[in-house]
């Protein structure tokens, strides 16, 4: 790593705020902030990606160099950065291609270089699209960046939905025996990662790998951008560690207003957990309780809210947002999400979460992308979290709305 | 070999069940689903291979595949 000293900036931020400092998105902020672009050959950058266990920031969390060197083995690559962000429950990729275009577009500059691409692509919703013309007038790239609008639907930023819409298609996912590292944009081996996964890249080769991980755990190095929702002071985006105490994050955002009663994170495709302040926001710690830090996503339910009632009301609108292409997804998906959503009502026979079980099992795996099996992790998250209210419900009493619990 | 499902292509016409019940049943829809194995694949043995190779020329919407 004796080459990085040429090309080190001093400035490396020494704290866990990273990525969002400041709001002025200019040029010369992000240069002052940053430093100018490295001039960090491609190998090199691989390395780098590969010592720092950079890990994708969009919700499944794959290794970065794992992608990168598979589109690097391949003839005339191309790069997508992708930002966006069907997940309601997240805001982390408009908020920083808000205030820091600048760093997704090194990084996405950084990561063409690292496997030979001379054409790349930025595909994000219309109201991030203007941030990033913005920016991109005020830089000259050594490649061809070119910006998609994405849709608004919640599948829109699964990776082969991202390849076709950019390819000029409908952004639905397509079926995973072609590998979008293989064939994807123009039939060539295409490298799509998050934008936020791309700030991290940019800064991984500013200040080294080692840098990186002086943040995070050992396992999972590096800071994430949460979105927190539901009954916090301060609702929105915040940068923090992996390992972060769950109570940390949450008082982050300004701490819950009124008494939890459980945890939705990863996002709508995510789990429940307890409202345990001491629970880690990391893979491991999140682990025991099936669920994944995801693309950073908090949604804090309060007491007094029905647990199944919001879970029926996520799985409808999951339900509403297939793509409409595999018959298990928008005949199955329709079915599990109506079939809660009775478990949730008061009074209901004592079949129906038997029944919920029957149709996850039976559309799990079965589509070209992950929406059945996501949607199926919230069922059952729901069914285990809030599994004591379904014989209330029966009985004809929900606890959570006659202020019964805690 | 293994028999690969492209649910973005598959209508549920019910002939690849007709032919291969040893490896797919209908779910509630008429759609295939495989008695073993992940969602979309399913292991096919050698003494059936000549009815899986069938059921994939015959499918209506080449939904159906066979790979390594």
């Amino acid at each position: 790593m004796t080459a990085l000293s040429d090309t080190t900036v001093a400035i490396a931020p020494p704290t866990h705020q990273r990525l969002l400092i400041g709001d002025d998105a200019s040029i010369a902020a992000h240069t002052w902030r940053y430093g100018p672009l490295p001039q960090v050959p491609g190998d090199l950058i691989q390395r780098m990606v590969k010592d720092a266990g950079l890990t994708g920031r969009g919700g499944a969390g794959f290794p970065t160099y794992r992608k990168v060197e598979a589109v690097a083995a391949g003839r005339d690559p191309v790069v997508v950065a992708n930002g966006a962000e069907g997940e309601p429950a997240s805001s982390k990729d408009r908020v920083l291609l808000r205030y820091g275009p600048h760093l997704v577009l090194d990084g996405l500059v950084l990561a063409a270089r690292a496997v030979g691409a001379a054409e790349t692509h930025v595909y994000v919703p219309v109201e991030a699209a203007a941030d990033v013309h913005a920016a991109l007038a005020d830089r000259r790239d050594p490649i061809t960046i070119t910006v998609h609008v994405a849709t608004d639907a919640f599948i829109a930023g699964e990776e082969s939905a991202v390849v076709s819409a950019v390819n000029g298609g409908l952004p639905a996912p397509r079926d995973k025996i072609v590998r979008v590292v293989d064939q994807g944009v123009g039939g060539r081996p295409t490298l799509v990662q998050n934008v936020e996964t791309l700030a991290h890249l940019a800064l991984i080769v500013r200040y080294g790998p080692d840098w990186f991980r002086t943040q995070g755990t050992t396992a999972e190095p590096g800071t994430f951008l949460a979105t927190v929702s539901g009954v916090v002071a301060d609702p929105g985006v915040c940068e923090m560690p992996y390992g972060v105490r769950i109570g940390d994050l949450i008082d982050a955002t300004g701490g819950a207003t009124e008494p939890v009663q459980a945890l939705l994170v990863g996002g709508y495709h995510g789990g429940w957990i307890p409202p345990d302040p001491d629970i880690a926001f990391s893979r491991a710690g999140l682990e025991r309780y099936g669920a994944t830090p995801g693309a950073g996503i908090v949604f804090v339910l309060a007491a007094d809210e029905c647990g199944l009632a919001t879970t029926a009301h996520l799985l409808g609108y999951l339900a509403g947002q297939t793509a409409g292409q595999c018959g298990p997804c928008f005949n199955g998906l329709p079915r599990m999400a109506d079939t809660f959503a009775s478990l949730a009502e008061l009074g209901t026979p004592p079949s129906l979460a038997g029944e919920v079980e029957r149709l996850a099992r039976l559309v799990t795996g079965r589509g070209a992308c992950k929406h059945p099996d996501g949607t199926v992790r919230l069922a059952r998250s729901g069914l285990g979290m809030f599994g004591s209210e379904i014989a209330a419900h029966r009985a004809g009493w929900c606890t959570a709305r006659s202020g019964g619990r805690r | 070999m293994k028999l690969h499902i492209d649910w973005t292509l598959c209508d549920g016409r019910g002939l690849c069940v007709e032919l291969l019940p040893e490896l797919l049943e209908e779910d509630d829809w008429a759609y295939p689903v495989v008695r073993s194995g992940r969602g979309n694949e399913v292991e096919v043995a050698d003494d059936i291979a000549g009815h899986a190779r069938r059921a994939v020329a015959q499918c209506p919407l080449a939904a159906l595949r066979l790979t390594r």
